[in-house]
């Protein structure tokens, strides 16, 4: 399934003295299969833009777009907003959310806190039941509560009958994401997957990511401001800015714009800021910014020019 | 649910809404008490003016203050059938069964209505001009005498600012909890009884986990600053009485003697 987003905007408390825009004229495709990355502050949109995708921010109907810019006579009327995921038209009402809400998986910031059940294997089960046409028997939700289970890393068996409340953090993010997945999405999205673990948790969930994206879901989109993050795992990277897209590009050419990136207050990859330092001295590496990219080609460079005498 | 405001506070910059919170309180009391006082249409007709002058000046929209009222339609409702059908009098007009209509049931009818209506808009344009942490400030202000039965006066403010303050906190995390269920497949838009009361447990109890987990972080933050209640506690924003007050004090004095004189100069009520 591919996203083709155009001309979206959106407004909150539209016609109140609350009013904030949130987005404003984004464009954007994602396409199927890619690992894809949305970059931007706080307010910078990216949450709002994700949110549409699943329907849980609903497009104006194309009529009430029209009636709105009928007022301002004389200006052409803005392009209308087209929002398509699949086959799925989200500016179409009648398009059936629920069936795409089951394609496109929704993992929110600090999933865990939306556990409820009394047990992990009821709390992954949740989404599984919601989703399912007929009704499941016990032994079809067991097998796909263990298979969701399994590919999150967690064992099924020790796990089904122990309340998720009394999981550590990183184990309550994993049944988390497995109660998104287990209805076996084939986009997903994650909100800042990594916010508040520590390295290792980080890095077991970006592992757990990518295992995700070669076994289950074509395609992932991981919003987040950790630039590393971004770096190391997505094929593109769109950067939000103020509501509005400022840049899509794969990392490795995002991350030479390490001034305009600055500019609009974000911070670049660890290894881009030590490119720009090199580069500052003369010594030009060219890398995709990923660490082990970076190490090789620095070595590289090292055993090509050997050290000279006199040099620092 | 972003789209709610929540109370009805509407930000202005007017003469109202700088009023002191204090003073505030004190005119709405004290126009409750003339609206009690006016036992015909003259005083009333003076209460409204007065109120319409006082939306005017807030330059909060008529429609929104009058929208106010949806909430005691059902009461308005039933007390004026109820004193239009059975409230005896000497002219009347229809007679039913147990029920008459009279002139003095539909007078009565009327003026308790409109004491109703001017009473529910005249307490909202209260919240709408009053911030709940100014309210909650002028509330403890105003309750300070109560401390000399050793009531906890400060201790009740503080709990009525903080349940405030997490209103829109915890509607923006309903918000997000019905949004991870919806992604989830939750249906939460449709459906019978049944079927909401089922829909609501993944909301629950995910909302008092995250009130609990609040309240505990609130309480080690608190503690964390040393608080200690009121002993020796000054304030950041300090209540002021202006020229503004002494004039919406002596607009509520006039309010109630004036009402008090047409009660006595034209007892009835026409």
């Amino acid at each position: 399934m591919r996203i083709v987003a155009e001309h979206l905007s959106y407004t909150y408390n539209e016609k109140s003295p609350f009013e904030t825009a949130a987005l404003h004229d984004v464009t954007l495709t994602i396409e199927e299969g890619e690992f894809f990355g949305i970059i931007g502050h706080t307010g910078s949109g990216k949450s709002t833009f994700v949110q549409h995708l699943n329907g849980l921010i609903r497009l104006p109907a194309s009529l009430k777009h029209a009636k709105k810019h009928k007022a301002k006579k004389g200006q052409p009327l803005p392009p209308a907003p087209v929002l398509k995921v699949g086959e799925f038209d989200l500016s179409d009402k009648k398009t059936d959310f629920r069936a795409l809400r089951r394609h496109v998986g929704m993992v929110f910031q600090y999933p865990e806190y939306q556990l409820f059940a009394e047990t992990v294997r009821d709390d992954v089960a949740f989404g599984l039941k919601n989703f399912s046409e007929k009704k499941l028997t016990e032994e079809e939700i067991d097998s796909a509560v263990c298979a969701a289970l399994e590919v999150v890393g967690l064992d099924f068996d020790e796990l089904k009958e122990q309340s998720p409340f009394e999981l550590s953090g990183g184990q309550k993010r994993r049944v988390a994401i497995a109660g998104v997945i287990v209805s076996r999405p084939e986009i997903l999205i994650l909100d800042e997957p990594a916010a508040g673990l520590d390295p290792l948790g980080k890095k077991e969930i970006l592992e757990l990511l990518h295992r995700l994206h070669r076994e289950w879901c074509k395609t992932v989109v991981i919003v987040s401001h950790d630039m590393d993050e971004i770096s190391e795992n997505c094929t593109r990277a769109a950067v939000f800015s103020e509501g509005s897209v400022k840049y899509v590009l794969p990392p490795k050419e995002l991350f030479r714009r390490t001034e305009e990136l600055t500019a609009l207050g974000l911070d670049v990859p660890l290894t881009a800021k030590l490119c720009a330092a090199l580069r500052a001295r003369g010594i030009d590496v060219d890398c995709d910014f990923t660490t082990e990219d970076f190490a090789d080609k620095v070595l590289a460079y090292a055993a090509s020019h050997p050290k000279k005498e006199g040099d620092a | 649910m972003k789209d709610v405001t929540f109370g009805q506070y509407y930000p202005r910059d007017s003469f109202v809404h700088r009023l002191d919170p204090r003073m505030k309180f004190l005119f709405l009391i004290a126009y409750i008490v003339a609206i009690f006082l006016a036992t015909n249409f003259y005083g009333l007709a003076v209460c409204t003016a007065v109120l319409i002058a006082i939306i005017a000046l807030a330059r909060v929209p008529f429609g929104k203050v009058l929208r106010s009222i949806r909430g005691i339609l059902v009461l308005l409702i039933f007390t004026a059938l109820l004193n239009i059908l059975f409230v005896d009098g000497e002219t009347v007009y229809a007679q039913w069964w147990i029920f008459v209509i009279t002139r003095e049931g539909l007078l009565f009818a009327g003026l308790l209505s409109l004491r109703l209506v001017l009473l529910v808009l005249c307490s909202s344009m209260l919240t709408f001009t009053t911030t709940p942490v100014a309210l909650t400030d002028g509330v403890e202000s105003l309750l300070t005498p109560l401390k000399w039965i050793k009531l906890p006066v400060h201790a009740l403010a503080l709990v009525m600012s903080i349940a405030l303050r997490m209103i829109p906190v915890l509607m923006d995390e309903v918000d997000r909890i019905k949004n991870a269920q919806r992604a989830r497949g939750a249906d939460l838009d449709r459906g019978g009884l049944m079927h909401k009361i089922r829909t609501t447990i993944p909301i629950l109890v995910p909302l008092v986990l995250s009130a609990l987990r609040r309240a505990d972080e609130l309480g080690d933050a608190m503690d964390a600053r040393c608080y200690m209640g009121d002993k020796h506690r000054t304030k950041y924003k300090k209540l002021h009485f202006t020229w503004r007050d002494l004039l919406a004090f002596l607009v509520g004095a006039v309010l109630i003697t004036g009402v008090v004189l047409l009660r006595i100069y034209l007892p009835a009520p026409f």
